[in-house]
């Protein structure tokens, strides 16, 4: 019996040691893209491009956040959609808009309608948990993604009442930026794709100023969200966080 | 009596064109009337059989979290199946999303046993299908996410958590219902299917109830009966049928004024007569009975004359029905492609009532005036 066991631990314990080395590591690389794609403050001016069938919109804003939980986007461009301003605090989202001097409060299924005809939802954009609290990753293969050396990892749920039960992220090796990310559903079907590129250093961190996010159950080219200036850790003032900004 | 009846009688078949033209006029009037108002009965009786037969049953209990003209409260809106369940059909919803030729649609995915009976819904067809998620739509749906029998769809949903989650819904059948409110962005799905899809075991947002229900009282659910349930329904009508009265309102008028203005006429023109009825002994409200009569009589034969043509065009329209325009069809209310009118007892009764009193009190204002006349100065012909 002491043989089989013996036999059995010499044959099967170099995978398990490997397996937990592997499993920590990609732990380590997960915290390294939140290190990088996260921080206290962010200031972003950014423009969304969505492709229609016959044109395409260009959608310009500045967006003021702190931490995972709040956020305040104001547009300013188009003319058409100039003033509208978006807040979202904890798991709430209000959305002013000047031609009818109103705010609404977004909850329910309106959380899950397209941002400005885009392919992200509202409820995408207020998503901000880091991936190393929320996910356990695991390294599947190592290759090369338009000529960078990546970890492909699979990301699954470890915490419940996520969006996405499931995420393979393609990891720069030497940025820890993912350049590419599929989201999918419990049932395995692919519903996302997100592709970064432009990747460039700011402040000591890698990131990303150009995003395409594409609903793969939809047609069409999805939508550009291209970064034009962004700066983290800077000072926010506390009024940006409250409601009393969406009607300044 | 008798001698004013056969007088006004006389008098009016002397009058041909005049007459003809009166009661042509309010004969009109009267077959417009019975034939709006049957059509509104025959909508009103189609509609609540079809939302009985459709939608309601024989009455709905709701969660108390769950309003169903109000889409927020789906998500939150359902409970557990009491245990204390007999003659309850439960139905849960869950919002979802369609992606039919990569449009993407919001859409209500509707779960209910496929062994239902209650309802008029084809679901024996779900059970029957070897699909893994077989799906049964109305025809609004099918139309506006150009979807067929047969057809496969993407569908996107979220479980009791949030966490989304996606397959390939197969559409084994259309149905054609003229309840939109079941049909318009709803999917039914077996509710065994549903619970697994959601996590949701056992979970209802709201129940329709059959004859054996007694109503205990349960906590967390909202007993609403079929005549509360129809009771929008029912008001719509109501308030369209107020609407459509305007229109017969003018006809009518418009021939209560031609004998209005008949009257006044036969006043002026006759007080030669009127002064001869007098000086023969005849009373003056004799003579003002005399006048009404004749013109309250433009109703009866406004009646015999609507009845010639009207009773066999009423037939016919029993028969084929008003066909309703599509683009109406998609109003959101229960409307069938064709309404046939259905003439009541209480219609015909009250609409001959309504045209022989308001004949007979414009016949009579006119003919007020005879009491004041000099019966000295109408023999000689003067006009007063």
């Amino acid at each position: 019996m002491k043989t089989i066991i013996a036999l059995f631990l010499s044959i099967q314990l170099p995978f398990l040691l490997t397996s937990q080395v592997s499993d920590l590591k990609a732990l380590k690389i997960i915290e390294e893209i939140d290190k990088n794609m996260f921080s206290k403050t962010q200031i972003v001016t950014s423009e969304m491009i969505v492709y229609g069938k016959r044109k395409k919109r260009i959608i310009r804003s500045r967006g003021y956040s702190m931490g995972k939980e709040n956020n305040f986007t104001e547009y300013l461009f188009p003319e058409r959609e100039k003033g509208t301003k978006m807040l979202k605090l904890n798991e709430r989202l209000w959305i002013y808009s000047p031609t009818t001097d109103r705010t609404i409060q977004l909850s329910g299924h309106l959380l899950r309608q397209s941002v400005m005809g885009s392919d992200l939802s509202y409820e995408d954009m207020m998503e901000g948990k880091r991936l190393s609290e929320v996910y356990v990753a695991k390294i599947i293969q190592e290759e090369n993604y338009n000529e960078s050396p990546v970890w492909v990892m699979e990301l699954v749920s470890k915490v419940e009442g996520l969006a996405y039960h499931k995420r393979v992220l393609w990891v720069d090796k030497n940025k820890f930026v993912p350049l590419k990310e599929n989201l999918y559903a419990k049932s395995g079907t692919l519903l996302k794709t997100t592709t970064f590129s432009d990747i460039r250093k700011i402040n000591k961190r890698w990131f990303p100023m150009k995003m395409n996010y594409k609903d793969v159950l939809k047609d069409g080219k999805g939508t550009d969200f291209i970064i034009l200036d962004v700066s983290f850790n800077s000072k926010i003032p506390e009024g940006y966080f409250s409601k009393n900004i969406l009607k300044k | 009596m008798k001698l004013e009846l056969k007088l006004a009688f006389r008098n009016l078949f002397g009058s041909r064109l005049r007459t003809l033209l009166n009661v042509l006029v309010l004969s009109f009037s009267f077959v417009i009337i019975i034939l709006l108002n049957s059509i509104m009965d025959g909508w009103n009786q189609q509609a609540q059989k079809d939302s009985i037969e459709w939608e309601f049953g024989n009455g709905q209990l709701i969660n108390e979290k769950f309003d169903p003209l109000d889409p927020y409260t789906i998500l939150d809106g359902h409970d557990k199946i009491p245990e204390e369940n007999i003659g309850l059909t439960p139905i849960l919803e869950r919002q979802a999303s369609i992606y039919p030729q990569g449009r993407m649609m919001s859409v209500v995915l509707k779960g209910i046993s496929s062994e239902q009976e209650i309802l008029k819904l084809p679901t024996k067809i779900l059970k029957e299908s070897k699909e893994e998620f077989p799906v049964i739509i109305g025809k609004r749906l099918a139309e506006s996410a150009k979807l067929n029998k047969g057809d496969r769809v993407q569908v996107r949903w979220r479980d009791s958590k949030g966490t989304y989650d996606a397959n390939t819904l197969s559409i084994t059948e259309v149905f054609d219902s003229n309840v939109p409110n079941i049909d318009n962005g709803k999917i039914w799905i077996d509710i065994n299917k549903l619970w697994g899809m959601t996590n949701l075991e056992n979970e209802a947002s709201y129940f329709v109830v059959d004859g054996k229900f007694k109503n205990p009282e349960l906590s967390s659910w909202n007993f609403k009966s079929q005549f509360a349930l129809l009771k929008n329904l029912k008001d719509l009508i109501n308030q369209k049928k107020t609407a459509q009265s305007v229109v017969y309102g003018l006809l009518l008028a418009i021939a209560l004024l031609a004998i209005f203005d008949t009257q006044i006429l036969s006043i002026f023109r006759r007080q030669k007569e009127i002064g001869t009825y007098i000086a023969l002994g005849m009373t003056r409200l004799r003579v003002v009975r005399l006048f009404t009569i004749e013109g309250s009589v433009y109703s009866v034969l406004a009646l015999i004359v609507g009845s010639i043509y009207g009773v066999p065009f009423f037939i016919y329209m029993s028969e084929t029905g008003f066909p309703i325009p599509p683009a109406d069809q998609k109003m959101g209310i229960a409307l069938a492609e064709v309404i046939y009118p259905v003439y009541g007892l209480k219609l015909i009764l009250m609409t001959v009532l309504t045209v022989i009193i308001s004949a007979t009190i414009v016949s009579y204002l006119p003919a007020r005036k005879i009491a004041k006349l000099n019966p000295v100065l109408a023999l000689k012909g003067k006009k007063q």
